[in-house]
């Protein structure tokens, strides 16, 4: 109504929102153009569009020739969707069981899962990795999804029970009168009302595992559980001055997530504009 | 309805949750900050802490990393989450076209690994790459150019920028599902009574969203002061120059872990985590008991 | 011509009794040379697998930053690999002294070495060592031939003649005269000051005297390189502050600088890379006909991790390391890591002849910072590297940054009595 009569507003608008999507993507766009430029070109005219004469893509058979980028990519994408499953459901069900029942140790319950928040995991390295070494767990991709899980958890439990106080009580007793078990109101009732909660957490829990660098490094280091931001900190490592394969790496680094976040992000906008209140 | 007979399902929904985190995180790091009473004579009590703030070797460096983080958090309060929130508001705005799109693209830096943010802002900041230069030069700026990462005075600015820059995505999420769960009502009922634009994110919209900015609040200080990656990535673990960009994550790194020829420390590491600890807890039970009440009342 | 290492070839009784394993056990290599990844799947490990077909060897390098980190958690934790790559001097002292590096004394092959290219990896009384010696670099200053020829330019010898070069370069423009920068610290320290430096303190005199503690860093001997440094600013690129090692590397490689203060080690990479002719030259002396002192460090070398479930493999590995056989191979494939090995290595890269050449000419060193200096906190090393790229950048005046490394030192560091 009062919006739509507002053109010079909605003009304005657009033009903020422009001039920042640039900035949020040229950087981007400056690495995937010159991943495909010579050498020489790179370093003289590196705002410039590839052409003819200056395409060469030199750098990612270099990449392609040395790593396995698809495995790399396969093991990243493993350990981040199993743990990012785990944290959701055991993080759900920790912020159930604190915001909805009262019981002795609540808070405090609340405080010790809040707790990880505060102290970087990597603080523990040591003593997970004697662990792991212990149960036999090192170079496998389920060291670092137990380590990412309890990574996750602090967090995803802290801003979950903060949406789920906001459940109406209402609609649970509602539940419990039609005689539901407390598993089918978390399960049936709670979950599908926080679900932008949970899009929000997903997206929290998921970029660190995905960019971490250290427990790759630490627990899975190995050729066959690399991932890919492990294995494109090897490439810069390895071909340090070898731009094109460094930017060549960087761009294989960051297309497959970017494609995943494209597909990812509709279903988490819907997720979020369907928990809005209509 | 508290019922007297023992609830089961309490004991289920946080087992799991409580097993792993307890196992893997909560035993070996405390195992690790315990290690701050002792030293390789075995333990010290709280020797170690009375070095960190009493010898000066010690305590310039923390209470250098301390200010230099505390001026990382506080760029970030003052441009990170304003900017969400003005990106949020703008894409919330009703029939407005391509809103997908441009939240899909904002958001894309926040998906991208230190290490290539930290490449790609370190080439486009170089002197010699040209990008940045060669940009200002276009618009006619290019004497306000300056190697802006090697130089004390504004280093630690730049990189909290670029931190900014990556990690802007994470307010404007939230703050847009804040906004987009205000009933249509409300907003409506706002419109009746002419209030429009401005006004009308400031009277109705912006109480409204106060507990998500109370979160992204928590979340940026606690994110920022155990933030390592972008400086080490970038300035390396001595956080250069001179020690302008050094926070407390890459203290604690390069006391814990050692640097090239220095070997590890990690009873003193483990003094400054505990330190950093403390710090968190302080900010952390701040806003619990503080902030989080005063804006429960505006919610209801 | 064919530079040749000298001296002894003692008798090479190598490949010491091989375990009859019946099943292939594999070893993994630690290192941070990730750079030399190539080489040692394709011409290394094939060429000692070829020997022992019951041993399989995997290269598994982690980027040098992380490396020491990384390899402490493991070596702690027990999930290291077997044979592990090591620093110099007092890195891996600890190492060994906290018992995760296996005395390797009596390794048939530790006597292919002399007794200086053992000491970095001795304990003090050089009763035992832990490490097989791989490599030495040599530190100097590379430059574009072709810019020096087109501008008319000679390799400078003195320090006079090196500022008139970087003058003339300046003054012509066409090309940065030095390529340098301050962002990564180490480059200031270790290119700069270290490769400089034993003109100024007399090598092994001044190191030595500095670790008995008779001279002290504020002595004008110390004072001086740093002093060298804070003038270099003026002859560094716009930006030089902002600017890191790789940048510096593609400054050169590219000819848009002249002259890189660096190391032997450079010359694998620049060699597929420049499309220029390259020279080198020693850093400069003082005045005409002075003794020249080169930087000629023990860098590299490969010991056994001490729970290594592979004791009797590991042993028959580090053995091949220490023969002439590995040293040919390594010398070759990575020219400017000089073996250390007292068998006879012929060198075939031009650039690397002519750094080595200089051992003839000039009195060696190593680096004064990492030979029992850098034992305390604070880390002398580390903190040179602050101080010479502060210096350099012309934040810190050199006098200031000598009194205080000197402190830091003070500060731990108490001179054994004589």
């Amino acid at each position: 109504m009062a919006a739509r009569s507002h053109p010079g507003r909605a003009l304005a608008a657009h033009a903020v929102l422009i001039v920042y999507t640039l900035i949020a993507l040229f950087p981007v766009w400056i690495i995937v153009i010159n991943s495909v430029k010579s050498r020489r070109a790179i370093f003289g005219a590196p705002l410039a569009l590839p052409t003819p004469a200056t395409w060469d893509p030199v750098g990612y058979t270099t990449v392609l020739e040395n790593g396995d980028v698809i495995g790399y990519f396969l093991n990243s994408a493993i350990v981040t969707i199993v743990s990012l499953a785990m944290v959701l459901l055991f993080g759900a069900m920790a912020a159930f069981a604190l915001s909805e029942y009262r019981f002795r140790g609540n808070t405090l319950m609340g405080l010790y899962l809040a707790l990880g928040i505060m102290i970087p995991i990597r603080l523990g390295t040591v003593a997970i990795l004697q662990m792991m070494v212990a149960a036999g767990l090192v170079n496998t991709l389920t060291a670092l999804i137990l380590v990412y899980t309890a990574q996750g958890l602090p967090l995803a439990v802290f801003i979950l029970s903060e949406f789920m106080r906001n459940v109406s009580d209402d609609l649970k007793n509602a539940g419990r009168m039609d005689g539901l078990s407390e598993y089918a109101i978390f399960f049936r009732l709670v979950l599908p009302l926080v679900r932008p909660a949970m899009a929000t957490v997903a997206v929290f829990t998921m970029i660190p595992i995905w960019n971490d660098l250290w427990f790759p490094l630490i627990l899975a280091p190995s050729e066959e559980t690399k991932t890919i931001t492990l294995g494109s900190q090897v490439f810069i490592g390895q071909f340090v001055t070898n731009w094109n394969a460094v930017l060549a790496a960087l761009a294989l680094a960051i297309l497959p997530v970017l494609v995943l976040y494209l597909i990812f992000s509709r279903q988490l906008i819907r997720g979020i504009t369907a928990g809005a209140v209509k | 309805m508290a019922a007297p007979k023992v609830r089961w399902h309490i004991a289920v929904f946080l087992a799991p949750a409580v097993l792993v985190y307890t196992a893997i995180m909560i035993i070996p790091l405390f195992g690790t900050l315990n290690l701050a009473l002792y030293g390789e004579e075995g333990f010290r009590g709280f020797q170690n802490f009375r070095v960190l703030f009493g010898d000066p070797l010690w305590s310039d460096a923390f209470w250098n990393a301390l200010g230099n983080n505390i001026w990382f958090f506080v760029i970030h309060m003052l441009v990170q989450n304003p900017i969400g929130v003005l990106l949020a508001a703008l894409l919330a705005s009703p029939r407005l076209r391509f809103a997908a799109a441009y939240r899909t693209a904002i958001f894309v830096p926040t998906i991208l690994s230190f290490v290539i943010v930290g490449f790609v802002w370190k080439l486009i900041l170089s002197p010699l790459w040209g990008i940045a230069p060669s940009m200002l030069g276009a618009i006619g700026l290019k004497g306000l150019f300056a190697p802006w990462l090697g130089q004390e005075g504004s280093a630690l600015t730049t990189l909290a920028l670029i931190s900014v820059w990556q990690f802007v995505g994470i307010p404007m999420m939230l703050i847009y599902a804040a906004l987009l769960s205000i009933p249509d009502e409300v907003l409506e009922a706002a419109e009746m009574d002419g209030i429009t634009g401005w006004a009308l994110f400031r009277k109705v919209q912006l109480p409204l969203i106060l507990p998500a900015i109370g979160i992204i609040s928590i979340l940026t200080f606690v994110g920022n002061f155990n933030a390592f990656d972008l400086i080490y990535v970038s300035q390396g673990a001595l956080a250069g120059p001179d020690f302008a960009t050094d926070i407390l994550g890459t203290f604690l790194y390069r006391t814990f872990f050692g640097f090239q020829l220095q070997l590890g420390d990690p009873n003193m590491g483990a003094a400054i985590a505990t330190a950093m600890f403390l710090i968190i807890l302080a900010g952390v039970c701040l806003y619990l008991f503080g902030v989080q009440r005063r804006l429960r009342r505006y919610q209801f | 011509m064919t530079t040749v290492f000298r001296i002894a070839l003692l008798g090479s009784t190598l490949l010491a009794g091989v375990a009859q394993a019946q099943e292939p056990v594999t070893l993994t290599i630690e290192s941070w040379r990730n750079d030399d990844l190539a080489i040692w799947q394709d011409t290394l490990i094939p060429a000692f697998e070829a020997q022992h077909p019951d041993i399989n060897v995997e290269f598994a390098p982690t980027a040098p930053a992380e490396y020491n980190a990384a390899l402490n958690s493991k070596l702690q934790a027990g999930s290291a690999g077997d044979l592990i790559t090591c620093r110099p001097f007092d890195a891996s002292l600890e190492l060994f002294n906290q018992g995760h590096l296996a005395d390797l004394t009596d390794l048939p092959g530790i006597a292919n070495f002399s007794d200086v290219a053992k000491s970095a990896w001795q304990t003090d009384d050089a009763a035992a060592t832990f490490c097989v010696p791989m490599a030495s670099v040599i530190h100097g200053f590379i430059y574009n031939k072709t810019a020096f020829d087109e501008l008319g330019l000679t390799e400078p010898t003195t320090v006079d003649e090196f500022y008139a070069v970087l003058d003339a370069l300046k003054a012509d423009g066409t090309y940065i005269p030095m390529a340098m920068g301050a962002n990564d610290q180490w480059e200031a320290a270790t290119m700069g000051y270290q490769n400089i430096g034993p003109n100024y303190w007399k090598g092994e005199e001044g190191r030595q005297a500095l670790i008995a503690g008779t001279q002290k860093l504020t002595d004008p001997q110390w004072v001086a390189p740093f002093e060298q440094l804070a003038r270099w600013k003026d002859y560094l690129g716009d930006g030089f502050e902002a600017q890191t090692y790789p940048d510096s590397q593609n400054l050169f490689t590219l000819g848009r600088a002249a002259i890189y203060p660096s190391g032997s080690w450079e010359i694998s990479v620049f060699n597929p890379q420049v499309d220029f002719e390259m020279g080198a030259f020693p850093p400069p002396v003082q005045a005409a006909g002075d003794t020249c002192y080169i930087s000629d460090h023990t860098d590299i070398g490969i010991g056994m991790n001490a729970a290594t479930p592979n004791p009797e493999a590991a042993r028959t590995f580090l053995d091949w390391v220490a023969s002439p056989e590995f040293a040919n191979l390594y010398g070759n494939a990575l020219p400017g890591f000089f073996p250390l090995s007292n068998g006879e290595v012929t060198l075939e890269d031009p650039l690397a002849q002519e750094f080595i050449s200089w051992r003839d000419e000039c009195e060696s060193t190593i680096r004064s910072t990492y030979a029992i200096l850098s034992r305390g906190t604070p880390n002398l090393e580390n903190e040179t590297w602050n101080a010479s790229a502060n210096v350099m950048r012309g934040t810190e005046a050199p006098v200031d940054a000598a009194a205080r490394l000197q402190q830091g030192l003070d500060s731990w560091y108490t001179a054994a009595p004589q």
